[in-house]
């Protein structure tokens, strides 16, 4: 194979990644790791590096869009990125020691809870009676439905932090954005509508790739002829699934999608344990 | 000039409005630079065949150190000038976090200037224990 055929191939594939990524909410770095590795048999490491790349394109790509609606909660999501960014300096340092099949396995089992997390029911509602803690934090704020202001209150923060560690943590070592387990911090445990979840999960999401992607840079993982077809056909994908989104409602694909993924996942468990990686 | 720091010039909205313009432009440049370094790495590499990826080097310096980059940007490496839009790119939420810093400051948020600074020491902490020189 050319250069110019793995170019090409890798940037139709990321496109896809990223396009199905932002439609089912899945994020576009957990595509990119089993296209690198179960297709192109690149060293998971690479493949890392590679994801991580994605994860802060589609999160910044995204964020443009969402940034003007005003819904994302600033300084919520920045008092959880002290979790988040502790958490993935701490991954990416335990990456380098991790054999790489344990990865892989760790990889397989974090992505069947993140196929299963898209098909969950949202919270849409806002939470009126809110924990102290949150109020002392200036947490509580509002969000706007159908051009009014509801106000919103978060419970469990100390429940929802320590969660926000351990998605730091999956996000330094396998080089995600782990988007739903964010979600699920903040919708399951928080409390808050999903609207205001899935904007301040995003915004994290390129913050916390970016503490562990300047290791992965500096460890030799970022290869050149790698990471700009990945970062280019992400960053397409993604901004044409957040337009084509405004237009459809990808419930159906989001089901396909799921199935798909839990398939790609016990494939990485599998090459995992029979140490292919 | 004194009203550009007061509070009342900027409100939340206009912090979020220069905080997405912060983004836009870093994934702007980010792409441009790529797809400048992508066009010509394919010119002179295109037909070359596939080097083994399926082994893991670790890359070398010039890629992985900001002196490396520059250097290598300076002479026209086409490698160097792909990992500078790598650069660009991981250097975009960063930014943005120093940008929310900035609204915090307007705002007098003692508590959130403070937890902003400690996610900026921690990413700051993460490339620094990661130097190679």
């Amino acid at each position: 194979m050319t250069i110019l055929t793995f170019t090409l191939i890798l940037f139709l594939g990321t496109f896809i990644a990223g396009l199905l990524g932002s439609l089912t909410g899945l994020g576009g770095g957990v595509v990119v790791i089993p296209l690198l590795t179960l297709l192109f048999h690149v060293d998971i490491r690479y493949a890392i590096g590679a994801a991580l790349l994605a994860s802060i394109a589609t999160s910044s790509g995204a964020a443009t869009a969402y940034v003007k609606e005003g819904i994302t909660n600033i300084r919520l999501g920045m008092f959880l990125e002290i979790a988040t960014t502790i958490g993935a300096v701490v991954g990416a340092l335990i990456a380098i020691y991790m054999p790489t099949n344990t990865i892989a396995i760790i990889f397989g089992v974090v992505l069947i809870f993140s196929a299963i997390m898209t098909l969950r029911k949202k919270n849409e509602h806002a939470l009126a009676g809110g924990s102290p803690l949150a109020e002392k934090l200036k947490l509580n704020s509002t969000y706007p439905v159908d051009g009014q202001k509801v106000p919103y209150k978060l419970t469990n923060i100390v429940g929802g932090f320590s969660l926000m560690g351990v998605a730091g943590v999956l996000s330094g070592l396998l080089g995600i954005g782990s988007g739903s387990l964010k979600v699920l911090a903040m919708d399951g445990l928080m409390k808050i509508p999903f609207k205001v979840s899935t904007t301040t999960s995003n915004f994290m999401i390129g913050v916390t790739a970016a503490a562990s992607a300047v290791v992965y840079l500096q460890r030799g993982y970022m290869d050149p002829g790698i990471a700009f077809p990945v970062i280019l056909g992400v960053l397409c994908g993604a901004i044409t699934g957040s337009k084509l989104l405004k237009k459809m409602n990808p419930k159906t694909l989001r089901l396909i999608f799921a199935v798909a993924i839990t398939l790609v996942a016990l494939q990485m468990i599998y090459n995992g344990v029979q140490n292919k990686f | 000039m004194k009203q550009v720091f007061s509070k009342h010039y900027w409100n939340d909205k206009d912090i979020s409005l220069l905080v997405g313009q912060i983004l836009r432009i870093g994934v702007l440049l980010a792409s441009v630079t790529l797809i400048i370094g992508g066009v010509l790495y394919l010119t002179v590499h295109g037909k070359d065949p596939l080097p083994d990826y399926t082994k893991f080097i670790a890359e070398t310096n010039a890629n992985t150190t900001l002196s490396g980059i520059i250097a290598g940007v300076m002479q026209i490496n086409v490698p160097q000038i792909i990992q500078l839009g790598v650069l660009l790119l991981i250097c975009t939420p960063i930014v943005r976090v120093i940008g929310s810093l900035v609204g915090f400051i307007i705002e007098k948020d003692t508590m959130y200037i403070i937890i902003t600074l400690i996610v900026l020491s921690v990413i700051a902490g993460s490339i620094i224990s990661g130097l190679k020189g």
